[in-house]
């Protein structure tokens, strides 16, 4: 079993678009969707919720307000802003409470609970590809990496049971705590780019950030006929830094349309369209690199 | 000697836990008696990060010498390499099948994490 | 006053609109990226003379001397971050650490100290009416609210502020917008699009900021954002349309108002509309 991750550094490059089509055309093989942020590809896959589950994950501070003094120990600790005056009392903003402790431990009055910390939602569901694993995070949750590696986790254990061939991961953006948590122990790093300045200079931050882990990359510019010339460089780019192209995808309406409908573009059936050859041709080279 | 594995039960005849940092307990292995105590790791489950450093504490505080996993991340082998615990690797297996390796000297021991650090 | 632009999605146009709106602006403006993973608006502005400084959070320094192994600082460190075994040996992970200032309270012999521990770097630069700042997360490292808050603590707070967000509405989101006055939600109508957008909305609605929309090459896709921003009584203040033009452009870092001069009337409106904005009661 073989685990894909797609990547991207800047944002919108079009990683969701392209694993959706990887999907599809990966025959036995289990899908996660990483980016918990903002999940997308049950969009396209349309998963069926076979089981729930909370994700809980660290603690969050709460004063009772029935015992505070208003002393504003807590306050003078914080630091991160995340203690608030309200009259002669104070409160916990909880989407800023960092989960570290120190008002609970200080207060004199202990008028501060510390509860875990209900982090969001995770589901292992039934799609017409395959299993998927998916998540998604409550508003304002920390997003440190720990529910990408709980999907990944879970996903992994799916596809050796079932023996599949290939985990497929659609990847969080930026270069932070969660893609760090997704490329660690992969098989293949695939990263998604477009022929901005934009989409270069972030290209080059997620290599420095591969490299960094000692972990290769596969690359592929999407849109690339948008700027030919930047495609080149950002390909030229790559290979200086030992990274594969995979290819090149261009800009095509018919991707957008296709999401609207809720498939991938190589599942609209049109097999001539260069788009649906590009993402093909594209596939079947990943997993030729791959053995 | 006293040897740790990290495991989800207090059977010898179960598989040990796959991961160090997560694993839900450590059994605490005696080898000259063959009689081992139970370390608690549950609190780890739930860590948002720093599993393996916590973990390697839990390791480090119940006297054992060395520990048998099959992965080691780079927190949780610095605390125990300074703790002076040395640490093998046995890619699977139960726990007495690891038990009779580590007698005979059949298991290799690691000069550093074989893992990245993750969180999970 | 401080107006954010954000999205739920990424590559929707936040930093596009961002650099249009305080290339607009009329007066003294300042423009934070706070996008520190990826810090992009500095393409689209000819940046000189910049001045470049690091960023640092605190983290634990034990004095191995002082330091009697009693492991009160383990205790009650939530990130696992210092480890104490044995009553001989104590550890600090400066990865970890969250820089809580937790250990050295905790301390009873004062064992503990602070030391700054590089985490990225903060740019700054002033171009014509605009104050520039960015923040950028160094490679490896893993979070980007402490430099988002470095960022906000080096601007100034009496000029208008247009903070350019992360995407998402995480942790690093929510570290950048929470002291906004107002956001401008950037989206785009396709299905991936008005997801995000939904998540970010209850966001912005959960943070109680007064927000509108904006609708990015809102002639590809269908009309489900418009819908949904009906349903809701949500505002749209932008509408931009897609252009072959303007995405060549942008690939080679020119900003919008440069080859869309039209939307710097648009722009306008919308700053006019905001003025008096403030936060939701």
């Amino acid at each position: 079993m073989k685990e894909i991750v797609v990547i991207s550094g800047k944002g919108g490059t079009g990683k969701t678009s392209i694993t959706s089509c990887f999907a599809a055309l990966a025959k036995n093989s289990v899908f996660a969707d990483c980016d918990v942020d903002a999940a997308d590809l049950h969009l396209i896959l349309s998963p069926d919720i076979k089981e729930k589950n909370d994700f809980i994950s660290g603690h969050l501070a709460e004063i009772d307000e029935s015992k505070c003094t208003g002393c504003g120990k807590c306050f003078e600790l914080c630091r991160f802003d995340a203690v608030k005056k309200v009259g002669d009392k104070f409160e916990i903003e909880e989407s800023l409470c960092e989960g570290c402790g120190v008002c609970v431990h200080f207060c004199p009055e202990k008028a501060i609970d510390f509860p875990d910390r209900n982090c969001g939602k995770w589901f292992i569901s039934d799609t017409r590809h395959g299993p998927m694993v998916h998540a998604k995070l409550g508003i304002g949750a920390e997003n440190s990496g720990r529910l990408v590696s709980l999907v990944r986790k879970e996903a992994r254990e799916i596809a050796v049971k079932r023996n599949s061939e290939y985990l497929i991961v659609d990847g969080p953006p930026g270069i932070g705590c969660p893609v760090i948590a997704s490329l660690t122990g992969s098989d293949a790093v695939v990263a998604v780019t477009e022929p901005t300045i934009s989409g270069k200079h972030d290209f080059e931050r997620v290599a420095k950030l591969a490299a960094h882990f000692g972990i290769s990359l596969f690359v592929i510019v999407n849109k690339w006929d948008i700027n030919p010339e930047m495609t080149e460089e950002i390909e030229k780019v790559a290979k200086g830094g030992g990274a594969k192209v995979l290819g090149r995808i261009r800009y095509d309406k018919k991707v957008t349309e296709a999401q609207i409908s809720g498939i991938s573009v190589v599942e609209t059936g049109d097999l001539n369209s260069e788009i649906v050859k590009e993402m093909i041709s594209i596939w079947e080279n990943l997993t030729e690199k791959m053995r | 000697m006293k040897i740790a594995l990290p495991v989800t039960s207090d059977k010898v005849e179960d598989q040990m836990n796959r991961t160090f940092g997560r694993a839900p307990k450590f059994m605490i292995y005696e080898t000259q008696t063959d009689a081992f105590e139970m370390v608690d790791n549950a609190q780890n489950l739930n860590a948002a990060q720093g599993a393996g450093t916590q973990s390697a504490q839990n390791v480090a505080s119940s006297g054992a010498k060395a520990i048998i996993c099959k992965n080691c991340g780079p927190n949780a082998y610095q605390v125990l390499t300074a703790a002076g615990i040395e640490i093998y690797i046995a890619e699977s297996g139960t726990v007495k099948e690891n038990i009779e390796k580590f007698k005979k000297g059949e298991l290799k021991s690691s000069s550093s994490a074989n893992v990245e650090g993750h969180w999970l | 006053m401080k107006l954010a632009v954000a999205s739920g999605k990424g590559g929707t146009g936040k930093t596009t609109l961002s650099v249009a709106i305080a290339k607009t602006f009329d007066g003294p403006v300042q423009l934070l990226d706070c996008d520190v993973e990826e810090p992009n608006s500095h393409i689209f502005l000819k940046l000189e003379n910049k001045i470049i400084e690091k960023v640092n959070v605190p983290v634990p320094v034990i004095d191995l001397e002082k330091c009697t192994h009693c492991g009160k600082c383990a205790e009650i460190c939530e990130f696992n971050a210092i480890i104490s075994f044995g009553g001989t040996t104590t550890m600090v992970f400066p990865d970890l650490c969250h820089s809580c200032g937790g250990c050295e309270l905790v301390c009873p012999e004062g064992a503990i100290t602070e030391k700054p521990e590089e985490i990225g770097e903060l740019t700054k630069c002033n171009l014509g009416n605009i104050k520039f700042l960015e923040g950028k997360l160094k490679i490896g490292k893993a979070m980007s609210p402490p430099i988002i808050r470095a960022v906000k603590n080096a601007a100034e707070d009496e000029l208008f502020t247009v903070i350019d967000s992360p995407p998402g509405t995480s942790c690093p989101m929510i570290a950048a917008v929470h002291d906004a006055d107002y956001v401008l939600l950037v989206t785009e109508p396709t299905p991936f699009g008005l997801n995000d957008l939904i998540l970010a909305v209850e966001t912005v609605r959960d943070m109680k900021i007064s927000f509108s929309v904006a609708i990015n090459r809102f002639d590809v896709g269908d009309d489900r954002v418009e819908k949904y921003c009906e349903k809701e009584g949500i505002e749209i203040s932008l509408k931009i349309p897609d252009s072959r033009k303007v995405a060549v452009a942008y690939s080679k870092g020119i900003s919008l108002d440069e080859v869309m001069p039209e939307v710097k009337t648009d722009i306008r409106k919308f700053l006019k509309s905001i003025e008096s904005s403030g936060r939701q009661s």
